[in-house]
């Protein structure tokens, strides 16, 4: 291969390092106004009055706009393949607010200072309602979140908002009960997970201005274009051919921006005052009314042999999508989907409450609801090998998933390309594991730790998805690709194109690449779920084999040969080797007396979605003076078929492992008794430093995905799966003490029995 | 509205800015795209600016405060940037860019302050430039590999 699994520099780089004005906010026209939000200082109030009049009268105050101004047909903000499966509870704006930060009211104005003094200048009267915060209370509470009667979903997920139930179900296989009643070994444990941050360096923004046509532009930093031109014309009530959306180079998405948090806001103003309008969500903003990861408490049952052979499991999850339903009937699904199968478990049970409660609406966040389910599983396997007195590495060996096996609680799909096995033993040597040995005590007297955990995801979703590549041959000879997937940093602009010149034989210099705009970039569903190297990428791979049909025939027709001709590089050639035409040669002929395009778009889609595995060992340094914890050091070996750049997918995993650690030792969204965030900026909600990152090795265990383009799976949400269930067990190995809560952290450490 | 008149990458500028105007704003409003806001509570080092030499968190400066100085960007850095650019895109850890300028001209201010820095030199003087994509990591690897390029020092 000549262009796939090469670490080409991302296509944009000169412009990301030199600062280049790339992103939404330095795209934004002069003489925006400036949207600001007005949010709630309730958990749970409806609002008796509101009364604008003197804020509409201050200098510089354009417009201020409450309920009673938006359309009244509720949607969602999850940003989803339609029909979606999150429940349709919002409105724009509402005479009811859920949760503090929800919204109140929009206010337009010429400048910053002018819209700031008419955020103040609004007076609403409430009537507070009691909040449920706590999602264990939420099903049945005299409280009902969602008492509106337009309430509605597209898809049945065993909703009842009347029971703050936004989603209920069960599904498996065999008699789990029966034989975990049999089993010599069971276990039972409920671990928590909380609610996250993806804290991307650019918060959420969005500007919007009417065009020439009359139609609404919506410039925004967002993952799925083409649902957010879906999502606005519902919510705004215009239709979907009067909205264009262009995603220029976004700061960081995680997931965060698979929901439309906030382009309706500014799109609103530009409708109603025909004026370009600019949102930028402060960093307390894109803290308390943004979109986190749900908040799941899992409780997991095993029944194993005492050879340590796994015979049944349960999991049962209770989830906490917040306010509103986003993402919230879809996230459930991963912590079971995506942990039950990395064990080969006949007998076994998935069920799953998601629930409405007055705190802020969760989201997408890398790792969907796998990330949780994995760090109660994995943990649970840990505590089953400590139960069994069997080395946590040895009783993988026995149980988990291997190549050419069914998992039936993965859709029945079977694993066409696993190197579980594989990881787990690299892992194990990376980071020297040797059974029993799992604890030393340092000179300083401060105690180290090792825990492992293995983990899976998907490839897309199956079935769903659909990703589309165009690809023309343009003057010169040069290529473009045109792409609806939405780069994020993550440089699926540059991977994509590394495809397209392989499958096209040529440079990867060659290849041009656009995207994304909802009115010339071909139809794809956004770049989350994994989804883009596998499906997107097909795309590419598909679209570049018809293009080499069409330019062939097309290069006969010019050359008047019956002759079979051969692309090669920049030339087709007879297939003895001499040059026919030069592809240059053959673009100059197509844009000239010619009736024939060469260009190709392919949407494609798969009915699977292959795991990409991986095995994350993590080594702890635990100060007992203190109960102060730092990963040290951290394995990771990496399934994700074949690696299409290898210096990106690295940095996925590395990326994915930090970010992992946050989530394991520092980062939890927290309310107060009546439902006030107590995170509301970075110095409340710490992220890892570079000082907190120890090493870090990385390596890539291969496997070949016949579905996938030349051979690759996924890489960038499996990465943030280990660390959680690794770094508690190897904590566990360090102090004796486990941990089910996260954060784990150094007053926890110190002063609890573990719990 | 009040005046002040500052250096700005090589060039003297005036500006008309209100008088709580903090220089993340005004340097945003004199075309400096590159400087970037991440978070309002100085925690970032997205907003990283340099100010008669040393390094500031621009979001947290009034440029009341600025008459005189002398304030760089990373648009008055474009050869350096494209130079250790290069190395982190090689790395693969540009990745959003969003963080890049912020600690791209915290590196340039360090090689000035720095002799022969170490790796753990480099973590302690960046480590309030922080980046989400990367886990670091990357970003470090490819200062390290860059100052053995120009001779382990600027």
């Amino acid at each position: 291969m000549k262009t796939v699994n090469k670490a080409f520099p991302k296509k944009d780089s000169q412009a990301l390092v030199t600062g280049q004005p790339v992103y939404t906010e330095d795209l934004a026209p002069e003489g925006c106004l400036c949207v600001r939000i007005l949010r709630s200082p309730h958990a749970h109030a409806r609002i008796v009055g509101i009364d604008t009049e003197k804020a509409m009268k201050l200098p510089g105050v354009v417009g201020v706009y409450t309920y009673r101004d938006v359309p009244k047909q509720r949607f969602t903000i999850a940003g989803q393949t339609y029909p979606e499966f999150s429940p349709y509870d919002r409105l724009i704006l509402e005479n009811k607010v859920r949760f503090v930060g929800d919204a109140v009211a929009i206010v337009a104005a010429e400048t910053a200072e002018a819209a700031e003094e008419a955020l103040a200048a609004v007076r609403v009267d409430y009537e507070v309602l009691p909040a449920v915060l706590d999602a264990r209370e939420a099903v049945d509470n005299a409280v009902v979140i969602h008492d509106e009667s337009d309430w509605s979903a597209l898809v049945d997920t065993g909703g009842d908002p009347a029971r703050n139930l936004c989603t209920h179900g069960s599904e498996g296989a065999g008699d789990p009960d029966a034989v975990l009643a049999s089993c010599p070994v069971t276990l039972e444990r409920t671990y928590h997970t909380k609610a996250n941050q993806q804290t991307m360096m650019e918060t959420f923004r969005t500007f919007t201005e009417m065009d020439c046509y009359g139609r609404l532009n919506v410039t925004s930093s967002t993952q799925v274009p083409f649902h957010v031109r879906r999502i606005l014309s519902r919510a705004l009530g215009i239709p979907k051919s009067d909205i264009r959306v262009i995603k220029p180079r976004i700061g960081g998405g995680f997931g965060a921006k698979q929901t439309a948090v906030c382009e309706m806001y500014p799109a609103f103003v530009t409708l109603k005052t025909g004026r370009p309008a600019l949102l930028v969500y402060t960093r307390e903003e894109s803290m308390i009314a943004s979109s986190p990861r749900h908040e799941m408490i899992i409780t997991v049952r095993i029944g194993a042999e005492t050879d340590g052979t796994i015979r049944a499991m349960t999991v049962y999850t209770l989830s906490n999508t917040g306010a509103y339903g986003d993402h919230g009937p879809t996230t459930v699904g991963l912590s079971g989907h995506k942990t039950i199968s990395l064990y080969r478990i006949p007998d076994f049970r998935f069920s799953y409450d998601v629930v409405y409660t007055n705190r802020m609406a969760a989201g997408a966040y890398r790792g969907y609801g796998a990330t949780q389910g994995t760090f109660a599983v994995e943990s649970a396997i840990n505590e089953l090998a400590a139960q069994l007195k069997i080395d946590p590495g040895r009783l993988r060996e026995i149980n988990m998933v291997r190549q050419g096996d069914v998992m039936p609680a993965y859709y029945g799909e079977r694993t066409d390309s696993c190197a579980l096995d594989r990881c787990l033993d690299r892992v194990r040597e990376m980071i020297g594991w040797h059974p029993g040995e799992l604890r030393r005590v340092m000179p300083d007297g401060k105690v180290r730790g090792i825990g492992l955990a293995m983990a899976m995801q998907g490839s897309g979703i199956s079935g769903v998805d659909v990703g589309s590549a165009s690809i023309s041959l343009c003057d010169g000879g040069f290529y473009m690709l045109r792409i609806g997937a939405t780069d994020m940093g993550t440089g699926c602009d540059t991977i994509l194109s590394q495809i397209a010149a392989e499958a096209l034989d040529t440079s990867f210099e060659r290849i041009a690449v656009r995207g994304v705009d909802t009115d010339s970039s071909p139809y794809d569903s956004g770049s989350y779920a994994s989804s883009t190297t596998y499906v997107t990428g097909m795309a590419v791979v598909r679209a570049a084999q018809q293009l080499r049909e069409k330019m062939s025939s097309f290069a006969a027709q010019v050359l008047h040969t019956d002759a079979p001709l051969v692309l090669e590089g920049d030339r087709f050639c007879y297939e003895d080797g001499r040059e026919a035409i030069a592809l240059s040669a053959l673009a100059d002929a197509s844009m000239c007396g010619n009736r024939v395009e060469l260009s190709a778009t392919v949407s494609h889609s798969s009915p699977t979605s292959p795991p990409p595995f991986m095995a994350g060992a993590a080594e702890v340094e635990v100060d007992p003076e203190t109960g102060g914890c730092r990963v040290v050091r951290y394995a990771a070996a990496v399934d994700c078929g074949t690696v299409i750049n290898p210096a990106l997918a690295r940095v996925q995993v590395e990326g994915g492992i930090v970010q992992g650690i946050g989530m394991t030792l520092y980062e939890n969204v927290t309310y107060g008794s009546r439902g006030l965030p107590r995170e509301r900026s970075l110095m409340q909600y710490r992220i890892p430093t570079r000082l907190d990152v120890g090493e870090i090795a990385v390596d890539f265990v291969s496997s070949y995905e016949p579905s996938g383009p030349y051979g690759a799976k996924s890489i960038g949400e499996i990465v943030i799966n280990t660390p959680a269930p690794a770094i508690a067990e190897a904590i566990c190995q360090a102090t004796g003490k486990r941990f089910r809560e996260l954060p784990v952290m150094p007053q926890h450490i110190l002063m609890e029995e573990g719990k | 509205m009040m005046k002040v008149q500052f250096v700005l990458n090589g060039k003297t500028v005036q500006a008309r800015i209100a008088p709580d105007a903090t220089l993340y704003r005004t340097l945003r409003e004199l075309g400096c795209k590159s400087v970037k806001c991440g978070c309002e509570t100085s925690s970032c080092g997205l907003c990283t600016a340099i100010v008669n030499g040393k390094p500031v968190l621009s979001c947290s400066l009034l440029t009341a405060r600025c008459e005189g100085a002398v304030v760089e960007t990373l648009e008055g850095h474009r050869a350096e940037a494209e130079a250790f650019g290069a190395f982190l895109a090689a790395r693969g850890a540009d990745q959003c860019g969003f963080c890049n300028p912020g600690f791209i001209l915290n590196l340039i201010a360090m090689q000035r302050e720095t002799v022969h820095p170490t790796r753990a030199d480099v973590d302690r003087y960046l480590a309030g430039n922080l980046c989400r994509c990367s886990g670091f990591v990357g970003q470090t690897d490819a200062i390290m590999a860059y100052l053995e390029s120009k001779g382990g020092q600027a």
